[in-house]
């Protein structure tokens, strides 16, 4: 019995490892591939073993870009993503959990009816109104601008009704013992409920931090400088080379670099994306 | 320090639904008024009218000579002590009761000499940096008392604030609670369930029912001359006895105008088991059903063969024909026996036969 556990065990073992072997994999070739020559992996050459090329090659990713033309240091579409993902992160988060402190404390005409104005907008994702929605940023001259990146896509019925129902579940004697307290309702909901949202805040960051960093159609649609270029699409054209031989350590470093702030912002912020995602602080 | 008034105070919401019928109710300065009711007769809604939490659709509340229908909560300067204690879980005890003095624009200083004192007080001066999830049930509700009394207001509203601890703390917080509100003699105005907990606390007891005040008092008063069978099965426990006066078993012992009344009550302690019939009291012969014996004193629960008609409807209300009765100690008699209790005249209550009106006999 206690050496078929012992079996058991290393076969669940073996399974997982496998399973962490085939995602890993990827990640592991993409950062050997950013360390070795460019020759040597156009000849079909490429080692499985990290190559002495790292600082020149991370060098000339960050801050110059590939030999093509459309060279632009990759630190520059860093910094463009990283503006179009915090400012829609943000941007969402502001703006849905005023709207849902609205929604859920205030009484005002048509209440429901823009409840569900902002309920049925779930379902018109970016790709649906496309185009109406280039026309519009288009009109407001907000084309290659971060403005244009990061507005059309911050607002955000998902996390409205996020904060919608942990509102709901908020005691109203909280809001009571506010009011008896002397709290007006801005000050209650600075005081109280934004400490109260703080996890709920945090997952929803994460999450909403990487959907604007993994933003392909929108920049890809609304930027032409490329200047204003975002690390996703840069990586897609460094790809599509005409007349050149793809630069695929390059390509690779751009990869890993794009990898990172995900990484970085998960790991930061775990702790308090699974306490907002499995409990309530009350 | 205040008196609160309340004159004609309705509450009907936007449905229609009429939770408040038209309440008088006059607690003077310092007193301790306690509205008890059964769960739905709108004693927390009349409470809540008060703190200002509920619009009042009709009538006038006044504090302290001001008439505050229109006021915000916040102006009222009063303080409330809410059934789950709505503490702000993310502040710590000492912010939780610093709260309301800092909204007010309260200097620091004076704010910690009032929040300290109140620790003093409540016993809670180690715990002040902590946060209400880190405290016992008992603890939390005293932070909730201390933010009640570091804002010194004129009146303090309790909304059942021991109904979520277990029985023995319950006793202990209720003396607190008690012992506090005459130190302080700040005019208080207590919400509950409980008639236990009404008895022992109130200067000025408000029995509601359905909207509407049945009787207003002192808790003895009320206890001894209940003014309707309402009040006089849900003041007592175990309830009052009551007996239609129409079957002759009854009729004839009561005689004269009494049996016209339509109701007889009787609470199980006035009851003695005697073979005698006092001059003008009632004897009953009772099958005895069940006895429950509680140490300093044993019910025995008996079954009246005759009395089949049903009297008016109340919470609390005992099984037509059943009779409950209290004796002391722990001798009883045997299940399945026939005895005979009797009750001396001045402990009969006399009510008319819709229950809503006392008949001095």
């Amino acid at each position: 019995m206690v050496e078929d556990e012992g079996i058991r065990r290393y076969v669940a073992h073996f399974i997982l490892w496998v399973g962490i072997a085939i995602v890993a994999f990827p990640v592991y070739i993409a950062i050997v591939a950013s360390t070795q020559d460019n020759a040597l992996i156009a000849n079909g050459q490429m080692s499985l073993l990290p190559g002495g090329h790292f600082f020149e090659v991370y060098y000339q990713t960050i801050f110059v870009g590939t030999s093509g033309s459309t060279r632009e240091p990759v630190g520059n579409m860093m910094l463009n993503s990283l503006v179009m993902a915090l400012a829609i992160a943000i941007g969402k988060i502001a703006i849905s959990i005023i709207s849902a402190y609205a929604i859920v404390y205030f009484r005002f005409p048509f209440r429901m009816a823009i409840f569900w104005i902002i309920f049925i907008t779930l379902m018109l994702p970016v790709e649906v109104r496309i185009y109406p929605t280039y026309k519009i940023v288009a009109d407001l001259h907000m084309l290659d601008s971060y403005a244009g990146l990061a507005l059309p896509l911050i607002a955000s019925a998902t996390a409205t009704l996020l904060f919608r129902q942990f509102f709901m579940t908020v005691p109203d004697e909280l809001l009571e013992a506010s009011r008896i307290d002397g709290a007006g309702p801005l000050r209650f909901f600075w005081d109280t409920l934004l400490p109260l949202s703080r996890t709920n805040m945090a997952a929803l960051f994460v999450i909403l931090f990487i959907l604007g960093w993994n933003q392909y159609l929108w920049p890809l649609l609304i930027t032409t400088r490329d200047d204003m270029q975002t690390i996703q699409v840069g990586i897609r054209k460094m790809i599509t080379t005409t007349d050149a031989l793809t630069e695929w350590p390059i390509v690779m470093a751009t990869a890993v670099l794009a990898m990172l702030p995900p990484v970085f912002v998960v790991v930061a912020m775990q702790k308090l994306f699974v306490r907002g995602l499995v409990e309530t602080e009350k | 320090m205040a008196n609160v008034t309340l004159r004609n105070v309705r509450k009907t919401y936007t449905g229609g639904f009429e939770a408040i019928k038209g309440v008088n109710v006059d607690v003077a300065d310092g007193q301790f008024c306690v509205l008890v009711g059964p769960s739905g007769c709108g004693k927390s809604t009349l409470l809540r009218m008060v703190a200002g939490l509920e619009t009042v659709t009709g009538g006038e509340i006044d504090i302290g000579g001001r008439v505050v229908n229109q006021v915000e909560p916040a102006d009222r300067d009063i303080a409330m002590v809410f059934q789950n204690y709505a503490l702000y879980p993310h502040m710590s005890v000492y912010n939780n009761m610093a709260y309301g003095l800092r909204n007010r624009g309260m200097a620091e200083a004076e704010v910690k000499t009032r929040v300290e004192e109140a620790a003093r007080v409540l016993e809670l001066a180690p715990m002040l940096e902590r946060k209400p999830r880190q405290l016992s049930g008992g603890q939390r509700q005293r932070v909730a008392m201390g933010r009640a009394i570091v804002r010194q207001p004129k009146v303090f509203l309790f909304d059942e604030p021991l109904s979520n601890l277990d029985a023995k703390l319950r006793i202990a917080m209720r003396v607190e609670i008690r012992k506090l509100q005459r130190r302080l003699n700040t005019t208080s105005i207590y919400v509950t369930h409980d008639q236990l907990e009404a008895m022992t606390l109130a200067d000025v007891l408000v029995v509601m029912n359905g909207g509407q005040v049945e009787q207003v008092g002192n808790p003895l008063a009320i206890y001894e001359k209940p003014a309707t069978t309402f009040v006089a099965s849900f003041i007592g426990a175990p309830p009052m006895n009551l007996m239609s006066t129409r079957t002759d078993e009854i009729k004839s012992q009561l005689g004269g105008s009494a049996s016209e009344a339509g109701i007889l009550g009787i609470r199980p302690e006035d009851f003695a088991i005697t073979d005698q019939t006092p001059a003008g009291g009632v004897a009953l012969p009772l099958m005895v059903e069940a006895i429950e014996r509680v140490g300093a004193e044993t019910f025995v629960y008996g079954s009246r063969a005759q009395d089949e008609q049903r009297v008016a409807a109340t919470p609390g209300e005992l099984p037509p024909g059943e009779v409950i009765v209290r004796i002391p100690g722990t001798e009883a008699p045997a299940i399945g026996a026939r005895i005979r209790v009797a009750a001396v005249r001045p402990k009969l209550h006399l009510f008319s036969g819709d229950g809503r009106t006392r008949i001095e006999a």
